[in-house]
């Protein structure tokens, strides 16, 4: 466990991850990936599933921000922050630091 | 048509516990004849079918099915994110380790204060210290804890030793629901409802600690629709998002909506798509064309949905006006007449709350004041 869970990230070196209670999750009947906590559902586009799918906890922000920009013709940087920062802030994501 | 993101499995009505704010039905006999496994496996494969990603699989006392690490086995081949809503009394360490190897991805755990006594004695049974060591075990066996506290006028003043005691066990979320009044409820509504004064305080509390806790345990807090001005969007939507299997098989768009004047409908007769698709329960409140003044015409109906039929049916024995609760409501005085006895200052310092009954249970507590 993290010794704090901040709201944001604030490094490229946070590790981000899905907290203990998330699942990412490919919805057949929809066809498309979706965060699921016990009581909500987040649909996610494709860029958002790519991101979350390297938020495994060892990855840090700087390695995911890599990964994509290899994956991706255009990667807006800043883009992806809020887009981490914001599931921070709702709980569906950890960071460790360090 | 929308697709059901979630299914409430109430696979049993029995329950170890006799809350006075219970909100399963009254008559329980009529539910004695539960599903078989088999059923359950049919209906998990229908749902998923139908969109269905979340099951919720509560009761009454989920433990009580002999078959529910079976049931979450399946549902958890199925893909489906599974989560146990439970008084966990009866949660041993085997049954939570054979639950958690079936693939239960996060448990929801009732209790009803922080102080044994109290809570003992709205529970109606002694079950405070085995609900603590239940949590505990939750979170030795490494799975996500949800801590569920029903907030009524018994309780809701200890909000602050609430959220400490939950804090200590280390959950995940707590979920500060106030009561209510359906099912058993109704009966005790006037000896539950807070006063104004009360809710102050406990919401004043909620946010401090939120800030003070600094997002270390989510805080949800479930706003008592007596006190506000639009009423809750019930369910999402009715038939939107969610849907309900009670445990004799009958499908309900909400887990209250039996009380309701309208017709069956059954995973022993029908499938689940039909029910959810054709079925004329689940087309009578569908969308807005049903809505009445002030609904029809109001900004907020695709928010609202009108607020709760079942509260609604209760309050004015018709299903489709629009929920008094709301103060647009041509009926909303019926709500406001309550609130102002809650707010008396005749109102004696405690009402006598009549316990839940159980009809294979003999000796149990009829009344405590």
């Amino acid at each position: 466990m993290p010794s704090t869970m901040p709201m944001r990230t604030d490094s490229d070196a946070d590790r981000p991850r899905l907290a203990p209670h998330v699942r990412l999750t490919f919805d057949q009947a929809r066809g498309g990936y979706v965060l699921l906590t016990p009581e909500t559902v987040t649909l996610l586009n494709d860029t958002g599933a790519a991101i979350l799918e390297l938020c495994d906890g060892e990855r840090t922000v700087g390695k995911i921000l890599t990964e994509l920009r290899d994956r991706y013709d255009l990667v807006a940087d800043d883009e992806v922050r809020l887009f981490l920062d914001d599931l921070l802030a709702k709980r569906r994501l950890e960071v460790s630091r360090g | 048509m929308d697709r059901p993101f979630g299914l409430l499995a109430e696979l049993t009505y029995a329950c170890p516990l006799h809350c006075p704010y219970c909100s399963n039905p009254l008559n329980l006999d009529d539910y004695s004849d539960e599903l078989t496994t088999q059923e359950w496996q049919r209906v998990l494969v229908e749902a998923k079918g139908l969109g269905v990603l979340q099951l919720h699989l509560s009761g009454g006392e989920p433990l009580l099915r002999r078959d529910l690490v079976e049931i979450v086995r399946s549902a958890s081949g199925l893909g489906l994110y599974t989560n146990l809503i439970t008084s966990a009394v009866g949660l041993s360490s085997r049954r939570a380790e054979l639950l958690r190897a079936a693939g239960l991805d996060h448990v929801q755990i009732s209790i009803q204060a922080d102080d044994p006594a109290l809570a003992d004695r709205i529970a109606g049974t002694p079950s405070f210290e085995r609900k603590k060591a239940a949590a505990r075990l939750v979170k030795k066996l490494g799975w996500p804890l949800t801590v569920n506290v029903v907030l009524h006028r018994h309780n809701i003043d200890r909000v602050d030793r609430i959220l400490d005691m939950v804090a200590d066990l280390e959950a995940d979320r707590v979920e500060l629901a106030n009561t209510q009044y359906y099912g058993w409820a109704w009966r005790n509504r006037d000896g539950l409802l807070p006063s104004r004064a009360q809710l102050e305080r406990a919401e004043a509390t909620v946010r401090a600690t939120r800030g003070r806790l600094d997002g270390r345990m989510e805080i949800i807090y479930v706003v008592p629709d007596y006190y506000s001005r639009y009423p809750k969007p019930c369910m999402g939507g009715w038939g939107r998002r969610q849907l309900t299997v009670v445990p004799n098989g009958d499908v309900l768009p909400c887990p209250t909506a039996h009380a309701l004047p309208l017709p069956r409908a059954s995973v022993r007769e029908h499938s689940l798509a039909w029910i959810w698709e054709q079925s004329p329960l689940f087309q009578r409140f569908r969308g807005t064309g049903w809505m009445p003044y002030p609904c029809q015409s109001c900004d907020r109906r695709g928010i609202d949905f009108g607020g709760c039929r079942c509260q609604a049916f209760q309050l004015t024995c018709d299903a489709a006006r629009t929920d008094p609760v709301c103060h647009l409501s041509p009926d909303h005085g019926l709500v406001a007449a309550v609130v102002r006895a809650a707010n008396s200052d005749t109102r004696p310092g405690r009402e006598s709350l009549i316990f839940r009954l159980h009809p294979d249970r003999a000796n149990m507590p009829r009344r405590a004041s």
